[in-house]
């Protein structure tokens, strides 16, 4: 089938029809994206203090992520339904708890990847613990956690789709609605925004990657 | 101004880092902690700011146990140089040397002030401010590194083998320069480094610690060489001992002989008799001015003043601030007994002889 007949099968049409709903779902889509996300990165960022904080807790920790990480989604959401029912709770909670197997790697290898001249230094200049975090190791760590932010990002935008088997799913939606009416126009559009959705959010965050670091070494 | 009093620092592991150190650091001096690796003298030095803390024993500065003064507020009144910088890769070099004053709060005003005026007196371009530690060179780094250690002009300063990493060229330079700084600023410092000559070259006073953080010999670098402790201290020292310490004698310190010297008017018989009271076949010719000219052989010489005769020189020349070593290496490479001194302007000060630098060695 070549590309010209393939969009043969597109309803042109239905789409300028329903340009407003299609965007409803790409607003709905990052609305189930975006909590998670920051949900996940400051429930991380806790975990990483304290795995930085009590070493022996940092390989349990992530052993722990990459357990939750290896269930089904749909699985999970099932799994939530006695706690949560069919909420956006529990879109959030499931979501969430995916980003944590990518943010709390990266933001502990973000911290640690400080060099140990620059840490003692900083003790040594008198910054209190607090400072030395905020002035000194997260700016230093912050392209290796914005790197993880990416892949998180990334994941949870194709993983949103999955909570349309729970009544939400943003573009999700239109597939799965798409599927059973067996209307391949709106599979096409689903899938194609997501896809553009994710890499739009990657160039954004590749973009703020490289801004908040002007004092790397130019490659 | 630093007292160590019966410190001591073991490990949970087992390890002892220290057993039992007493020293005393005076104002205004640089004393230098130098060992094999392993010494403890790295150790020794962070007690002083609270980057380790004793077993047991106390850490005095200026009077007061440092373990009642508040870790950070303390740092921040001590300058801590390290081998490898330590400066904070994304700040310029304009805030990573205001780091302490902006810790303490000065205002934007009086930070930009000080910078430019740290950065000439460690030997940087104004323009380098404004960039970042990776663009830089090794020797521009270290010296950013001396400058923020000197913003909030702390009274003590802890350098950890500052000079470490840039090459012998570079350290040497910035040895030359920190010393020099070091007459006009007189901080108190604590210098750690392994290397001996750096030690001998650095410090008012050198610490020789063993493994264990065992104190071997505590003097000044004259009494070392002159009188080593025990085996240790010596080997420590290495070869040319005694080379080492006629670099550390300056020529003033020798009273230098007078020679037998010529004047553009003088006779050949003038010439030959002075030649002959001092046991010599050769004479110093110097100008009216007594400026130094060169020496005359006696059996090259012709009739007529000393004007006519062919005068040779005498290569290298030593002035009263140079070394008794570099005197001698004045006559190795004149292939001669004897090494000339000057002042300025290469007027004739006298002779010194191979006798006379033996007898320093005594």
């Amino acid at each position: 089938m070549t590309i010209a007949s393939a969009t043969m099968l597109i309803n042109w049409e239905w789409i300028g029809r329903n340009l407003g709903s299609i965007g409803d779902s790409v607003t709905e889509h990052l609305v189930l994206t975006a909590p998670p996300v920051v949900f996940g990165f400051i429930v991380s960022f806790g975990l990483a203090l304290l795995a930085r904080r009590y070493r022996g807790l940092y390989q349990p920790l992530v052993r722990s992520t990459g357990v939750l990480f290896a269930v089904p989604s749909l699985a999970f959401f099932a799994l939530l339904i006695p706690f949560l029912g069919l909420s956006r709770a529990n879109a959030y909670v499931a979501l969430t708890v995916y980003t944590l197997i990518v943010l709390l790697p990266n933001i502990v290898e973000g911290l640690d990847g400080v060099p140990a001249d620059v840490t003692e230094a900083a003790d040594a200049m008198g910054f209190s613990a607090v400072k030395r975090l905020l002035k000194v190791e997260l700016p230093l760590a912050l392209p290796v956690i914005i790197a993880g932010l990416r892949i998180a990002t990334v994941t949870i935008i194709g993983l949103v789709t999955i909570t349309a088997f729970i009544g939400f799913g943003g573009l999700g939606a239109d597939i799965l609605t798409g599927y059973n009416r067996a209307f391949p126009t709106q599979i096409v559009v689903g899938v194609t925004l997501t896809a553009v959705l994710s890499i739009v959010a990657d160039v954004a965050l590749l973009g703020l990657q490289r801004a908040v670091a002007p004092w790397r070494q130019e490659v | 101004m630093i007292t160590f009093e019966s410190v001591t620092k073991h490990y949970p592991d087992g390890t002892v880092a220290l057993d039992g150190l007493d020293l005393e650091v005076d104002e205004g001096e640089t004393v230098v902690f130098v060992g094999p690796s392993g010494c403890g003298k790295t150790t020794t030095m962070r007690l002083v700011n609270r980057m380790v803390t004793p077993s047991s024993g106390r850490v005095l500065l200026d009077g007061i146990d440092v373990a009642e003064r508040e870790p950070a507020a303390l740092r921040r009144s001590i300058g801590y140089v390290i081998q490898h910088t330590g400066l904070f890769p994304h700040y310029t070099v304009r805030r990573n040397v205001a780091t302490v004053p902006e810790l303490e709060g000065w205002s934007r005003a009086q930070r930009n002030e000080r910078v430019d005026e740290l950065l000439e007196v460690v030997g940087l371009p104004r323009e380098v401010a404004e960039r970042y530690p990776h663009q830089l060179s090794g020797g521009q780094r270290q010296r950013v590194g001396v400058a923020r250690a000197l913003a909030a002009d702390p009274a003590v300063m802890l350098m950890d083998e500052p000079f470490g990493a840039v090459d012998p060229l570079v350290r040497s330079r910035l040895q030359e320069e920190f010393l020099r700084l070091q007459t006009e600023v007189r901080k108190t410092i604590v210098f750690v480094t392994h290397d001996v000559d750096e030690a001998l070259k650095m410090g008012d006073r050198i610490a020789i610690l063993a493994d264990g953080g065992r104190l071997q010999q505590y003097a000044t670098p004259r009494e070392l060489l002159s009188d080593p402790a025990n085996e240790f201290v010596m080997d420590f020292l290495g070869e040319e001992r005694g080379l080492k310490r006629l670099g550390l004698i300056p020529v003033s310190e020798v009273s230098a002989e007078h020679g037998p010297v010529v004047y553009p008017d003088d006779e050949r018989a003038v010439a030959e008799r002075s030649a002959e009271a001092a046991g010599l076949d050769w004479v110093i010719a110097l100008s009216e001015s007594d400026v130094l000219l060169g020496w005359i052989s006696t059996h090259e010489l012709v009739e007529g003043p000393m004007r006519d005769q062919q005068i040779r020189s005498f290569g290298l020349h030593v002035q009263a601030n140079d070394s008794l070593r570099t005197a001698l290496n004045a006559m190795v490479t004149n292939q001669s007994a004897v090494a000339v001194r000057v002042s300025e302007g290469d007027v004739y000060e006298g002779l010194l002889s191979q006798q006379l630098i033996a007898k320093e060695l005594e």
